[in-house]
């Protein structure tokens, strides 16, 4: 079955969507090649290995394994640590695995507010006997089991070393591309725990639209206003975050016409995303005046929601956060 | 010999090297008395506080933070103390949304000359978060 | 009793498990199909504001990230109460159209073809879109990728990003089209009807030809009498974008035509501790358990429950393959879970003629593609047919249109019921025994689970041809009886 000698590859998605596994196939004919070079040992949404086969394996079996998607349960968790032991080189794939990305806005609430309106206040649900899952269940021919939900969804790094992280969400089909390409032609990878597959600037630097001096005394949201389609958003006063994320998207949603909303990460140096954009952002308001700053500064709706979109899983202030709100 | 313990909080100052820093030494030099709460850290300008470094301090054990800057108007680089001013009402927006009481943070003008004025922030701060409590963290 | 486990399930949804219990007699006793995963997307979108959710339900699905942009974008203007343009309209259910192609080419070419093309108990080397390829020739790969390549081009320009669209929002789109790109758009189109007369005619050649496949295709074991459910225009007509929602007993009856916001007079959802995900049924009949007929309020969604709730196709060459489809079905509603298939490659005729309707239309280049919302939001639904089925966005908002409350329910959601029974069934005829299990009689029980396309499709070019199944046949107490292993 194994070819000998070709280097192993593998693919795992945990709490994520599967836009990663897509992003990867997206890379079209460079994919020929991939399939050529490596022989493809475990990839659920692929092939039919299974659990199983990935606990028979030696460790560092894998050479290369992309894994995408946060950690949310037990399986989750159990499969990164599995993986990290099979594999030599394991990958944070995506905004997921790198920082929690969209599904680490649960973070805000906890486990337990999510069970509540899921299992009984949503509108459409009828369950007066308050059922909810449960890890184990006994049922009348035998148990039968399902994960247990963490408290809170950490990035891949919470619970394994990792050795790269490609960042986006999903990662670009170049930027793949390129990652792909370094690690087959055999030339030496960067230090351990760099960001691959990215740039080294913000969103900025690959965005075309027109950038001047920058004096907002007025926000508005996307909706509220028709942008100029060759000028900054920011400039125009709709909150785009890509002053503080890193760049290789090649600037889609902006041109889109629609702002960054983050999902590159943060960039170099920073491990603050949203505090970086804070900063960004008050620093282009036009005034100097307490009460007229902090009436500006309310039209910005949703603060930790648009600061931490896809960094809620790393972001320094998700430990002070209580939940339930 | 037990007491029951009052709360002491954990507060971490940032103060501007030209001016509140000045103040507080001249608050020292003066032997006026106020609580011992506050950990100064000196900073050439209170501009130069990133948020990112107030979020810091709080996860890492602060209960509270005080930026001290000089008046406006009297920046020793013009307008650094109006670049943090902008930044505080969204940093708070944002505390307030993850359910941080957003009065753990504050901002305030002290300049070189005002040694009462310093120990009085510093006492009024202390006891505003001393009533506020503890700051929860979760583990890393 | 044994207990036979597939975990995970894979070239489908990515996350399922499926347990088989077998009595002393090794006669399947009970099935249960279990959903492990959970994110809480209705609880962590609360406090967002509510134009950004067409950006952030995205991430619900990264295989079909335009259903939900598109129905949270039709969800947002119905909270603000706003018209927006004909053209962006037109320019939603454009991409949306072409979406659908890519999509249901997908299924059938990678995941189905090689049941029907190759063979349901071929060997498993073979039996993949390699398998597919050297049947029907390479010609057919090359075109079937190519489908996928442009789709995504045209998604990239419409939507922002080829994969979690970006443009759509309250009162419109952000992004218009140019003539330049309209008449290379209008190419793409013309070349989707041909490929999906193509593939129709694929079909008919290979499957409904070969007598043993017809027969699988009509048997019992793959047959359930169920509601249906889909999305109609005012002709009563498959849209996939917009329109009623219907739904038809298992007689073919029209039992209920209802606007998305009344959504909540005709749906519930019913829990089980076992797993994660609930089972929508139909409220004015009831949960009855997982049985199907007339008295279970068990119904299904998505390509053969659309045809069956609608009155035919808007369009005419997918109108003569829909009329034919029934003919040699004996009628309608068909109940044979088989013909998903068969409905989803009329589908997808039907999305591309759709496209070319659409891209052809002369308001399509307007640069009117915006309206600035004036009402106070509060609440609203939008509904769009997902290529798996239905899918409901419900959104309540304070004054300022921050998101109080979220309730979703999601395409393949409408089908889990459905699919246990499905599986069950195919189960039951094919596994039995005290010993080994045959691993072409374990692909029949994953057939009756494909049909549905649970979610995903995998355009891989080159599969290694693997396809491993690793069965572990378990005593109560744990202690292994057998195991085996196939591929």
């Amino acid at each position: 079955m194994s070819e000998a000698g070709k280097p192993k590859f593998a693919m795992y998605w945990a709490a994520g969507c599967g836009g990663c596994d897509i992003g990867v196939l997206d890379i079209q004919e460079a994919l020929l090649d991939v399939a050529a070079f490596f022989d493809i040992v475990f990839w659920p949404v692929a092939i039919d290995a299974k659990y199983a086969d990935v606990e028979a394996m030696p460790d560092g079996f894998i050479d290369l394994c992309l894994f995408n998607g946060g950690i949310r349960n037990s399986e989750n968790e159990h499969m990164a640590k599995l993986l990290r032991a099979k594999a030599k080189v394991l990958v944070a794939f995506g905004s997921c695995a790198g920082e929690g990305c969209i599904p680490a806005l649960a973070n805000q609430f906890g486990v337990e507010a999510i069970l509540d309106f899921v299992y009984a206040k949503s509108p459409s649900t009828s369950n007066n006997g308050r059922v909810r899952p449960q890890p184990r269940s006994e049922m009348p021919e035998g148990e039968i089991e399902i994960p247990e939900l963490r408290d809170q969804l950490v990035p891949l790094d919470a619970v394994v070393d990792v050795d790269y992280k490609i960042p986006g969400c999903p990662p670009v089909p170049g930027r793949i591309m390129d990652v792909m390409q370094l690690i087959m032609s055999g030339a030496e990878l960067p230090p351990k725990g760099s960001v691959i597959g990215a740039g080294q600037k913000t969103v900025c630097d690959e965005c075309p639209r027109e950038r001047r001096e920058k004096s907002i005394r007025e926000f508005h949201r996307p909706f509220e206003v028709m942008a100029d389609p060759e000028e900054c958003l920011l400039d125009q006063g709709i909150i785009c975050m890509g002053p503080a994320t890193r760049s290789g998207c090649e600037a889609l949603c902006p041109q889109g016409n629609m702002p960054c909303r983050g999902c590159y990460g943060a960039p170099p140096n920073v491990t603050d995303q949203g505090a970086k954009m804070l900063s960004a952002i008050a620093s282009v308001i036009d005034s100097d005046d307490p009460e007229e700053i902090a009436a500006i500064t309310a039209q910005i709706v949703d603060p930790l929601g648009s600061l931490y979109r896809f960094s809620m899983g790393q972001a320094p202030l998700r430990r002070l956060q209580t939940c339930g709100k | 010999m037990s007491r029951p313990e009052r709360f002491e909080p954990v507060i971490i100052g940032f103060l501007c090297r030209w001016c509140s820093y000045t103040g507080a030494d001249l608050a020292g030099t003066s032997r006026l008395k106020y609580p011992p709460n506050m950990v100064p850290i000196k900073v050439m300008c209170s501009g130069r506080v990133d948020p990112a470094l107030i979020v810091r301090a709080l996860v890492d054990g602060a209960d509270g933070v005080v930026v001290m800057g000089c008046h406006p108007g009297d920046c020793h680089y013009q307008d650094g103390n109006i670049k943090t001013l902008r930044r505080m009402p969204l940093l708070r927006a944002l505390l307030e949304q993850s359910g941080v009481d957003p009065r753990r943070v504050r901002l305030d003008w002290v300049s070189a000359s005002e040694g009462n004025r310093f120990a009085k922030v510093v006492r009024e701060f202390t006891e505003e978060v001393r009533a506020l409590g503890p700051l929860g963290r979760r583990a890393a | 009793m044994r207990k036979v486990t597939i975990d995970p399930i894979t070239r489908l949804e990515g996350h399922g498990k499926i347990d088989i219990f077998l009595d002393d007699d090794g006669v399947v006793a009970e099935t249960y199909f279990q959903i492990p995963e959970l994110r809480g997307f209705e609880k962590f979108c609360v406090g967002r504001p509510v134009e950004e959710l067409p950006r952030i339900t995205t991430r619900i699905c990264g295989v079909c990230p335009e259903a939900h942009h598109m129905a949270s974008a039709k969800a947002c203007d119905a909270v603000y109460h706003v018209d927006i343009p004909p053209t962006a309209r037109k320019l939603r259910e454009l991409l949306y159209s072409i979406f659908y192609v890519a999509d249901h080419t997908v299924h059938f070419y990678i995941l189905a073809a090689p049941d029907f093309v190759v063979g349901p108990d071929a060997p498993v080397a073979e039996r993949n879109i390699l398998g597919v390829i050297q049947k029907v020739g390479i010609d057919a790969g090359k075109r079937v990728i190519g489908v996928r390549r442009r789709a995504q081009d045209i998604i990239r320009l419409l939507g922002g990003k080829n994969i979690h669209q970006v443009t759509s929002m309250p009162g419109g789109v952000a992004k218009g089209l140019k003539e330049e790109q309209r008449a290379e758009i209008e190419e793409v189109a013309a070349d989707y009807v041909e490929f999906g007369k193509w593939s129709l005619q694929l079909f008919a050649d290979v499957v409904l030809a070969n007598q043993g496949y017809l027969d699988i295709i009509l048997s019992d074991t793959f047959r359930h009498e169920t509601y249906y459910m889909g999305l109609v225009d005012d002709q009563n007509k498959v849209n996939f974008y917009d329109g009623h929602i219907r739904i038809v007993d298992p007689e073919g009856r029209q039992m209920a035509r209802f606007a998305p916001a009344e959504y909540l007079d005709h749906i519930a959802e019913h829990v089980e501790p076992w797993t994660y995900l609930k089972f929508p049924y139909l409220k004015k009949v009831g949960w009855k358990g997982f049985v199907d007929g007339k008295e279970s309020g068990i119904y299904r969604a998505a390509p053969l429950a659309r045809l069956n709730a609608a009155d035919g196709m808007a369009t005419p060459a997918a109108q003569e393959a829909y009329e034919h489809m029934y003919s040699t079905l004996g009628g309608k509603p068909v109940h044979n879970t088989l013909a998903y298939h068969w409905a989803r490659l009329v589908e997808l005729l039907y999305a591309a003629e759709r496209a070319l309707e659409l891209v052809r239309d002369p308001e399509i280049t307007s640069d009117n593609i915006r309206t600035i919302p004036t009402e106070t939001p509060d609440e609203g639904v939008g509904v769009v047919e997902a290529p798996r089925g239905t899918l409901y966005h419900h959104y309540v908002t304070d004054e300022r249109g921050i998101v109080t409350m979220v309730n979703l329910i999601v395409g393949t959601t409408n089908n889990y019921a459905p699919i246990s029974l499905s599986i069950k069934k195919a189960a039951k005829a094919f596994v039995r025994g005290n010993g080994k299990i045959d691993q072409g009689k374990l692909n029949l029980v994953e057939m009756a689970f494909r049909a549905y396309d649970p979610c995903f499709g995998c355009a891989t070019h080159a599969q290694p041809g693997r396809h491993v199944l690793d069965i572990t046949v378990r005593r109560r107490d744990g202690t292994v009886v057998d195991s085996v292993r196939t591929g």
